[in-house]
């Protein structure tokens, strides 16, 4: 439990951190706010009333914690390019994303872990080289590829949704969720591809393991073994993959985003740094690495509850 | 009890035969040493009576009769029978040899689980009994330790503890003391004479140091490059040894203990002294 608290004391630093250097750079790079609201035209004083009216005439360490209270009563700044407050900007987006990654996410867990084990079993069969073929083209085809296929045969052709025609969420709930999960299919195709040669390679390693000799020498089947030893041994190397796996779909749903045409985060990020809408951007990027130190550290207090060897910085 | 009868055992990567034509049997309630450096076959015997022998990838005849069962050629589901219930196994490294996920207590009960029909708290109650059997001092508190949490000594008291948990009329024991310091090699020997005299078990000590398998065998087997070159009671092996690979085994242990050994030897005379 102490090691719990600890790591979330630690999120919590490292968000800090992050936070800070995401709007140190951004306040850097970013020039003048006012004049790139108000364009070249604007006078001295509608830039002055402006500034004022943004906070940006206070110091930089007090704009920074205005910002960061920001985070926890919702109010992140206003859009340069919406003129709109950035959390009612990007938060129906995040809801896209987060519910796509999530399914994604659960794609991946509820095939790959089968399709690892069978692998595995099934290793140095007959079948052996058109799993692994199958798995390293999977591995292989990039996103962008993928979701064209998919729009394509499922949308274009089988017409399961209409590509490039999202529903709202509000209104057509099982709509979005059926476009969401072709979208959701394309990101985890490739991470089930690496899932299933990890499992697989990790199982039978495993297998290999003198604790495996000692429990047939018990009296158990092989199907025992690894049911009983070889399953539980093999989870801490696959969660803290399925932890990678979580932060990282969400770098890969900008670029199906883009193709499937969702108004998710990554196609907003990717508009937003086009237009330096900085806040919006700022924002974005500290909710993206929230997701990513979180991702990490759910998966480690799993891993350590599972193992205990984990746990032995607990004793300090 | 145990039988081995011109066992033959030929690895299909592997040119020479890793046990060519071994002879020898183990009678009730003895103690017998199998001596040889790696690479002598005398795992490869021990893994053929515990019937773990890889037979895919090995070719393999002659006879090993434990109880009369014979396990180089019986089916699976007989081995499964025989194995940890009839025959226990001590391997080496008791550190790596232990599922490091779950807790001891789970595993010294695993054959009980496997061979018996008892509750959970009959299986813990003999569980613990075995645990104080080896006599770790906390067997309760041992039961629920995952391994990586006891000392290497007490996790091969652990694992004597469930290999005899269940009774079975045979312990193997492959080079059981040789990843664990002297003071510790020499309690776990004591240990397994305790046990032998106790439960009337045979074992079968595997080992490549002729000075530890004096302590606690009476008769002792000499392996190598898979045959038996010598056998018979261990102090004439070890003092009037016939073959030369036995004389250069002897030449191998420290001068000082040869002279302490034989002292003992000439004190009680004739019969072996299981100190």
């Amino acid at each position: 439990m102490k090691y719990a608290l600890r790591r979330i004391l630690a999120l919590f630093i490292t968000m800090i951190l992050v936070s800070f250097l995401a709007f140190a750079a951004f306040h850097i790079i970013s020039g003048d706010p006012a004049r790139a609201i108000l364009g070249m035209n604007a006078t001295e004083k509608q830039l002055a009333l402006l500034r004022q009216e943004l906070g940006l005439d206070k110091p930089f360490l007090v704009q920074y914690f205005n910002w960061l209270l920001g985070f926890f009563s919702g109010n992140l700044g206003i859009s340069y390019s919406y003129r709109q407050p950035v959390a009612s900007l990007i938060i129906p987006k995040l809801q896209v994303t987060l519910v796509m990654v999530l399914i994604s996410f659960g794609i991946i867990v509820v095939l790959s872990l089968p399709l690892g084990l069978r692998a595995a079993q099934k290793s140095g069969g007959r079948l052996d080289w058109l799993r692994t073929t199958v798995d390293q083209l999977c591995m292989a085809v990039p996103a962008f590829f993928l979701s064209i296929l998919v729009s394509y045969v499922f949308g274009i052709v089988l017409k399961f949704f209409t590509p490039g025609d999202f529903p709202k969420m509000e209104r057509d709930l099982t709509g979005a969720l059926r476009y969401l999960f072709f979208a959701a299919v394309c990101i985890a195709i490739p991470r089930i591809a690496m899932a299933v040669r990890m499992l697989k390679s990790t199982i039978i390693e495993e297998m290999e393991k003198d604790y495996v000799r000692t429990a047939i020498s018990r009296g158990n089947t092989r199907a025992e073994v690894l049911k009983k030893h070889v399953l539980k041994n093999s989870l801490v190397p696959t969660i803290t993959f399925l932890g990678q796996t979580m932060a990282e779909i969400v770098g890969g749903s900008i670029v199906v985003e883009q193709v499937f045409g969702i108004p998710g985060m990554g196609r907003f990020l990717v508009a937003s740094i086009s237009n330096r809408d900085y806040p919006v951007v700022e924002a974005l990027v500290v909710i993206l690495a929230f997701w990513v130190i979180l991702s990490g550290t759910v998966a480690d207090l799993v891993g350590q509850k599972i193992d205990p060897r984990l746990r032995l910085g607990d004793r300090s | 009890m145990l039988e081995v009868r011109d066992l033959h055992v030929k690895f299909h990567n592997r040119d020479r035969e890793a046990v060519a034509g071994v002879t020898f049997t183990l009678r009730d309630g003895e103690i017998l040493g199998l001596v040889g450096e790696s690479g002598s076959g005398k795992s490869v015997t021990a893994m053929s009576i515990a019937g773990l022998l890889p037979r895919k990838k090995c070719d393999y005849r002659g006879d090993v009769l434990v109880d009369g069962e014979d396990m180089l050629h019986a089916n699976r589901s007989l081995l499964r029978k025989i194995q940890g219930n009839k025959i226990g196994v001590v391997f080496q490294e008791p550190m790596s040899a232990m599922d490091p996920l779950m807790k001891v207590g789970r595993q010294v009960e695993e054959v009980l689980v496997i061979h018996t029909d008892l509750g959970p708290e009959e299986r813990k109650k003999l569980a613990i009994e075995a645990l104080a059997d080896v006599e770790l001092p906390n067997p309760e508190e041992v039961y629920n330790k995952y391994p990586h949490e006891l000392s290497g000594g007490m996790l091969q008291r652990s694992m004597i503890a469930a290999a005899i948990v269940a009774r079975p009329s045979l312990l193997l024991l492959d080079e059981p003391t040789t990843a664990l310091d002297v003071t510790i090699q020499a309690q776990i020997l004591k240990l397994l004479v305790k046990l032998n005299k106790k439960h009337g078990m045979s074992m079968l000590f595997i080992s490549h140091n002729l000075g530890v398998v004096r302590k606690l065998c009476k008769r002792v087997a000499v392996m190598q490059r898979g045959v038996i070159v010598e056998e018979g009671a261990t102090n004439d092996v070890f003092f009037r040894p016939q073959h030369p690979y036995t004389q250069h085994l002897i030449e191998c242990i420290p001068a000082r203990v040869k002279v302490i050994a034989r002292k003992r030897a000439e004190e009680t005379e004739g019969g072996a002294d299981n100190d």
